[in-house]
């Protein structure tokens, strides 16, 4: 701060700003976003369920040890007790246990096809917004081509087509795995790259970066150290709403019998076996529909304390979010 | 404006093409063989298989097939599904009027839930009933329409024995008596739909009229003495609406698959239904058709949307 402020008005800030920064001195990025976080208290409060949700499916298993495919008729459709917290289904097999089992594959599912949407989406996104001309033309071009495609009827069909030649390759359970994530991601990368190309389009023409270029920094630099950072606030809001969306993409596969095997109960699958038996055993379907809108609903409002956390300029909470309406109301369109 | 238009259709016929491509060549690389029935029938020799495929033009190369398949689309023949041998055509058009008139009510039931509490919210943000409303609203969208559904057939028709669960398209009663009883079981799908839909929709135009709210022409319209009434609905609501406009456009494919999940539970007989058939029964054609058929609704309704927007939107300029 060597040149003179040019008026009273600015000392003052810069005091003021100054003083702030005395206050807090641990604070970082990360710290400030995390105290914004924690004021929306319902953002807090998804986080919280959510990671009772996560420590339950990682940990359950193996405190809860009833297995899954453990058959009784004696003990068929019955309602909670105490024997099964959650009843059976109409094998008799425990719901609690198969939920707790179940769960890990739906979360694993919604995780690993966020990172796959955003990896590549970063990646398409930021190669676009950084070449600029014929390469950002023909990206962008392939992006709307991808949004153009019919989401659900394709995913249907994809797994459809090749859920038996991959079960042959890697066993039924990771085979499907692999399937579900590969289309669910590859299909949601979309955007993910328009995000990052328009963050990139205007970082790129920012001082700082202009500063560092002429510093002499190569362009893997520029993007590394100084664009990408820049712009990853908001790739984290639609990551977050993108794990939701494949939970419930996930889900809809599985419910309507196109996702995993029966003997791999994820929530949508328990769902669909049990919707022919609703009149008898209602608890059979609660549970599962209850876990899958409980993660998704805690998703949703951790999306949106993120998005309000990580945007400096929107402090004021929700009151403009426009075009991001329905997070995850996107999941089949 | 008509050069833009022109230009705006040129680019949807390479992307359609890009579209049909895509499919064509995912099911051209899948295992799987509408034959099959046919290879396990030990009635059938295989010589009479040989010649069916050949028949079919199933043993000619990729780029033929495609080709033959894209002009013959052009010309509106869609080939007949191996399953029913029927017209794929026909097919499609038997299950669409139900399709249409589910979805159609679904979106006016988002509409009449979303316009009057968006706008609503929007005149007293962070009141208690904006609050509730968005609280109302995150539940909605985070609940997925297939448990939506299933609560509904619990409640609605095993625990209250209201509504019927199945849809049927063959309903026997005449005169008045069809009419209640379509509406009848109408009321649950369009509902859960309609719903989910609805939530969505409700926070943006909270959103766009809290946009516009805070204009300067806005507080213009207050000081001349105009009562909040006209001031909202005349001058507030009209500009609002604008982007709810395009983003009802938007929506409608998404709904369209929204609904493929809705016929699903509730087994009525439209189009998503017979997607889900043709998948499990690897009906080629009609796959293709389908998914095709939803695919030109999106390219459709992106041109219509930004044609609207433009319309409705004079500051928006057509280069």
């Amino acid at each position: 701060m060597s040149a003179p402020p040019p008026n009273g008005a600015a000392t003052q800030t810069v005091t003021r700003a100054v003083t702030l920064v005395g206050r807090r001195p641990s604070d970082t990025l990360w710290s400030e976003t995390w105290r914004r976080f924690r004021k929306h208290r319902l953002a807090a409060l998804g986080a919280a369920v959510l990671l009772v949700m996560v420590v339950a499916v990682v940990v359950g298993p193996f405190v809860y040890r009833v297995p899954i495919d453990e058959i009784d008729f004696k003990a068929k459709l019955q309602g909670p007790s105490w024997a099964h917290p959650l009843g059976t289904d109409d094998l008799g097999q425990d719901l609690l246990a198969r939920m707790l089992y179940g769960g890990r594959i739906s979360l694993a599912v919604g995780v690993a096809a966020m990172l796959i949407a955003i990896i590549a989406g970063t990646l398409i996104g930021a190669l676009a917004g950084q070449m600029g001309g014929t390469t950002d033309h023909a990206l962008m071009r392939l992006t709307d081509l991808f949004l153009s495609l019919p989401t659900l009827p394709l995913l249907l069909l994809l797994v459809y087509l090749f859920r038996d030649s991959l079960k042959k390759a890697l066993g039924p359970e990771m085979g499907v795995f692999i399937l579900v994530v590969i289309v669910i991601g590859g299909l949601r990368w979309m955007p993910v790259a328009r995000l990052v190309r328009a963050q990139f389009l205007s970082l790129r023409e920012k001082e700082f970066v202009e500063a560092a270029r002429s510093l002499g920094a190569a362009p893997l630099r520029q993007v590394v150290r100084h664009v990408l950072p820049n712009a990853v606030g908001p790739v984290i809001v639609a990551g977050t709403i993108d794990v939701a969306a494949a939970i419930i993409a996930e889900s809809s596969l599985s419910f309507l019998g196109l996702g995993f095997p029966p003997d791999i109960p994820t929530w949508g699958r328990i769902l669909f076996d049990a919707k022919d038996n609703l009149d008898f055993a209602p608890h059979w379907a609660l549970f599962p529909g209850t876990a899958i809108f409980l993660t998704v609903l805690s998703i949703n409002y951790i999306g949106d304390g993120l998005r309000d956390a990580l945007d400096p300029r929107k402090v004021l909470s929700s009151a403009s979010t426009g075009q991001d309406a329905g997070p995850a109301a996107a999941a089949g369109s | 404006m008509s050069k833009y238009l022109v230009r705006r259709l040129l680019i949807s016929i390479p992307v359609l093409a890009g579209i049909s491509l895509i499919l064509f060549i995912v099911l051209a690389m899948a295992p799987g063989d509408p034959f099959e029935e046919l290879a396990t029938n030990p009635n059938v020799p295989p010589e009479v298989r040989a010649n069916l495929r050949h028949q079919f033009g199933l043993d000619d190369p990729i780029p033929v097939r495609y080709l033959r398949w894209f002009t013959s689309m052009m010309k509106g023949d869609w080939g007949f599904s191996f399953v029913s041998r029927v017209d794929v055509g026909t097919l499609i058009m038997q299950r669409l009027p139900t399709t249409l008139w589910v979805l159609g009510l679904a979106q006016l039931l988002g509409l009449l839930v979303a316009l009057p509490i968006g706008i609503y919210s929007a005149m007293r943000p962070y009141s208690f009933f904006d609050q509730l409303t968005t609280t109302l609203a995150f539940i909605g969208f985070s609940l997925p329409t297939f448990f939506t559904g299933i609560l509904f057939i619990l409640f609605f028709s095993i625990y209250l024995d209201w509504l019927p669960f199945i849809y049927r398209a063959d309903i026997s009663a005449t005169g008045w008596r069809w009419y209640w009883e379509n509406l009848r079981q109408a009321i649950m799908p369009v509902a859960v739909l309609g719903l989910f839909q609805g939530a969505s929709m409700t926070r943006f135009v909270r959103s766009a009229v809290l946009e516009v709210i805070r204009l300067d022409y806005i507080n213009t319209a207050r000081a001349k003495g105009l009562s909040e009434r006209v001031t909202i609905l005349k001058h507030v609501v009209r500009n609002a609406l604008i982007p709810v406009v395009t983003l009802v456009a938007l929506q409608i494919p998404g709904i369209f698959t929204g609904a493929v999940i809705t016929e699903q539970i509730f087994r009525v007989p439209g189009v998503g239904s017979l997607l889900i058939s043709s998948i499990l029964a690897n009906d080629t054609p009609v796959i293709m058709a389908i998914t095709f058929v939803f695919a030109c609704l999106v390219v459709v309704f992106n041109l219509l949307a930004d044609l609207l927007y433009g319309w409705l939107d004079p500051r928006i300029s057509y280069r």
